[in-house]
């Protein structure tokens, strides 16, 4: 029988958008820093607990994802999921992989209207 | 359920009976179409005030020949997403002159309240925990309407031709 | 262009206000996500792949200036200084806060702007061709019965809650650019024998699962009747579009289920009554006072031609190109209508930076442009440009990066976000977007393509255009992989067709390879006069199978 595959879990939170990784009971924006389960029930069980955030109105969305272990560590398998954790392709210099997490709105000067 | 009606909490004059159990002594009733339909001579023979519900598939020109004797219809929102009873309200009051209550029932949300009035709804079976502001502050959100629409209220089209 | 009163002010104002009451209740659970999830939609407000995403209403895709420096302002406070205009000729910024979401509908209000219903299953944006009022084919502007069909769509309270979106087109010339056939209702202007004006109205068209090119269900309609006519159309969708499966649910579905004699004959019923009642009849007096909002500006009294113009396209080759490709012919002697290419070579279609917005309101400003247009090739448009000032302008573009001399081109395609952004998508788009602008990157080569419309979407929503693109590219996901489908003669123009399917699927580093087998098949085959649509057309799919899958058939052995 083949081991399981190793996963992850992620959502979005509610007030922002920023897309969390579940790690140790709560969320953290690094995907590297996330929990990663081989154990299917681990996954199901930390699913469970993550829906205790939906409820709270804290994130929206949480569902597993699928991982490999690969030379340079962890890894999603799906395009989808790097894309998730990295973000845009087209725009390295915005998203996750530029270190942009949501932020305040800036201090811009109001047009003349 | 609560029922609002007139901007207010009132009684609710009809016990909705399950197809299958028997009418209590008196009061009003309300059943499904398929009841009506099946036992109308019955209910009506009564003279108590009835009530039918409709399906949100339920074209309501099924009841168009017995409008006079109906009291209210309640149209259903199997989820509040289904938006085909704000086209049988709107079919109900303008095509058929109905007057008696139009009730809106099943899973519907505080946001849609406004244009339920706009297209003939006048009474609305609420959640145990709704509380009245909430539905001045519905009715209050819009000041304006751009549209005609069952309420008569004037649109913005009118209200500019007359300045 | 129509400018807001206090009435539309105040409408916009307290639909900002009512979206903040929903955040707050949807913030404190009173609203499960299930329930929010639809009013947020109809502000616009998506959640993606990253963050939220926020679609901003431009109505008909015109812009002022100050509404194009606004845009900027809110990319640069609340966003990442840049913004993407979508095939639905609207604005959609890719990094908003929810929290932040009711401020910037106010700054939108400020000048004139909203998100109203541009999602949701709703009556969505209206949109227009791109270059009305100032086409030398149109039979009139088609705006001022857009804005009308926008007031009357707008918190309508019979058609909020539609089985699934609803999107209105209108075009006013023979040639379609407003791909009106592609739409749920797709409104054509025109003249009757008995020389009045008005509508002859399509219904059932769309992209996605099931593509279909509308029927006519309206032969004419008179201009006083077109709201109880469409008011109609929209009812009897409303009752009987299918509500259990969501992807049978448009009207094309129920249309092309129907027959275009039956749902007329619905229609009619409908129509019948609405007509009866009166309170839709549309008063000429309410159409004219619309139209004065989109009068032209005066025209000067100008020459054909301009010496400063000639000279430019002499002296400047990049100036020549653009001439070549990005100007169309105006009503008005001595002016030019312009389009301004967001495709540059390498650069994500349809984007444009804080930057570039401002620079283009500037250009408005000292060249006493009052709008400027959005198109849904993503492209954007001056509509009235004298000729002697072309070169300047064109000067200016440049600086801005905004210089691409690619109009038609192969080059200028159609690209919705994709999977680098959307949440609903398969595959990546923009990057193979980008490596088919590289590898047809030669001008001259470009021009000897001629006109070749390459529309990209990342999966089967279409909102990439895809069916209808000469070229048609669809990402899908092949167990886990990025992979793209080739189809072949669609249009979006009046000769409206969807695009076949060639067949199996490329990954993403075949598929550029493959894009350009298609074309050189074109070029081998292809007779004089002929685009490369024309040649599908004559010759059918095989020689363009033959000719892509031949080295996949080598590669097998």
């Amino acid at each position: 029988m083949a081991a399981p595959v190793p996963q992850m879990l992620t959502a979005n939170r509610l007030i922002d958008g920023e897309v969390l990784y579940w790690r140790d009971g709560n969320w953290v924006s690094d995907f590297a820093r996330g929990d990663v389960y081989d154990d299917p029930k681990a996954a199901d069980a930390a699913l469970e607990a993550a829906k205790a955030f939906m409820r709270d109105n804290i994130v929206v969305a949480a569902y597993l994802f699928d991982v490999r272990r690969a030379a340079g560590g962890i890894e999603p398998v799906k395009e989808r999921e790097i894309i998730r954790a990295a973000g845009p392709s087209n725009r390295t210099d915005t998203g996750k992989q530029a270190g942009m997490g949501p932020q305040e709105p800036r201090d811009v000067p109001p047009i003349q209207l | 359920m609560p029922l609002i009606k007139d901007g207010k909490f009132v009684q609710d004059r009809f016990l909705f009976i399950p197809d299958g159990q028997a009418f209590p002594d008196d009061g009003g009733v309300m059943v499904t179409f398929d009841r009506f339909q099946s036992e109308c001579a019955t209910l009506l023979a009564h003279h108590r005030p009835v009530a039918v519900r409709l399906a949100s598939s339920q074209n309501p020109e099924v009841l168009k020949d017995e409008l006079a004797n109906i009291d209210a219809i309640a149209l259903e929102f199997p989820i509040f997403r289904d938006g085909r009873a704000f086209s049988w309200a709107r079919m109900l009051r303008e095509r058929y002159a109905y007057k008696g209550e139009i009730r809106a029932v099943g899973h519907f949300l505080y946001d849609q309240l406004a244009f339920m009035m706009r297209v003939g709804f006048d009474a609305f079976d609420v959640r145990q925990d709704f509380r009245i502001e909430e539905f001045d502050r519905a009715m209050r959100e819009m000041t304006y309407v751009y549209q005609p629409s069952t309420d008569g209220r004037k649109t913005v089209m009118q209200i500019r031709r007359e300045e | 262009m129509y400018r807001y009163d206090e009435f539309d002010a105040k409408m916009v104002r307290e639909r900002a206000e009512q979206f903040r009451y929903q955040v707050e209740r949807r913030i404190k659970g009173e609203l499960t996500e299930d329930e929010f999830k639809p009013l947020r939609l109809k502000n616009g407000l998506y959640l993606q792949l990253h963050s939220y995403m926020l679609r901003i209403a431009v109505p008909y895709g015109t812009l002022a200036a100050r509404q194009m420096r606004q845009l900027a302002f809110i990319a640069r406070k609340y966003d990442r200084g840049y913004g993407h205009f979508t095939t639905r000729t609207n604005m959609q910024f890719h990094w908003p806060r929810l929290k932040d979401v009711p401020d910037i509908l106010h700054h939108l209000a400020d000048v004139e702007m909203h998100c109203i219903q541009t999602s949701g299953n709703c009556v969505r944006n209206v949109t227009a061709d791109h270059f009305a009022g100032a086409a030398a084919d149109e039979l009139e502007d088609p705006r001022p019965i857009s804005e009308i069909f926008r007031q009357w769509s707008s918190f309508h309270p019979e058609f909020n809650y539609l089985p699934r979106k609803f999107k209105i087109a209108v075009s006013a010339t023979k040639e379609d650019r407003a791909a009106v056939k592609w739409h749920d209702i797709g409104i054509e202007i025109i003249k009757n024998d008995a020389g009045e004006t008005g509508y002859r109205v399509f219904v059932g068209g769309g992209m996605g699962r099931t593509p279909y090119v509308a029927l006519e269900i309206g032969h004419f309609v008179s201009k006083t009747d077109i709201l109880a006519y469409i008011e109609a159309i929209l009812r009897v969708y409303n009752e009987y579009g299918r509500r259990d499966n969501i992807h049978k649910a448009r009207v094309k579905i129920l249309v092309h289920q129907l027959g275009a004699d039956e749902f007329r004959r619905q229609v009619e019923v409908e129509f019948a009554e609405i007509k009866k009642k009166g309170t839709l009849q549309l008063p000429p007096e309410e159409l004219k006072r619309i139209e004065a909002y989109f009068a032209p500006p005066a025209f000067e009294d100008l020459p054909d031609t301009s010496p400063e113009f000639d000279a430019a396209v002499k002296a400047d080759k990049d100036f020549a190109n653009w001439a070549k490709t990005n100007l169309t012919p105006h009503r008005a002697r001595g002016y030019a209508i312009a389009t301004i290419s967001l495709k540059n070579i390498g650069m994500t279609t349809g984007d444009i930076s804080a930057d570039q917005m401002d620079g283009v309101a500037q250009i408005m400003d000292d060249f006493g442009f009052a709008e400027v247009r959005v198109s849904h090739e993503q492209n954007l448009v001056f509509p009235h440009v004298r000729r002697r000032d072309l070169p300047a302008v064109f000067a200016r573009l440049k600086a801005l990066d905004l210089g691409t001399a690619n109009a038609g081109l192969i080059t200028d395609i159609i690209c919705c976000p994709g999977l680098d952004y959307c949440d609903l998508a398969n595959a990546r788009s923009i990057p193979i977007s980008m490596a088919i602008q590289k590898r047809f990157a030669d001008l001259e080569r470009q021009h000897d393509l001629g006109e070749i419309k390459i529309k990209m979407s990342g999966c089967i929503n279409a909102c990439g255009h895809h069916h209808a693109g000469h070229i048609g590219i669809l990402g899908v996901d092949k167990k886990g992989v990025e992979f793209y489908q080739i189809q072949l003669g669609g249009s979006g123009a009046e000769d409206a067709s969807v695009g076949e399917i060639m067949g199996p699927g490329f990954g993403k580093d075949e598929i550029v390879d493959a894009i350009e087998r298609v074309v050189e098949t074109y070029v081998k085959l292809r007779e004089p006069g002929e685009r490369l649509l024309d040649t599908y057309r004559r010759v059918g799919m095989t020689p363009f199978k033959n000719m892509v899958y031949r080295e996949q058939m080598h590669a097998a052995y």
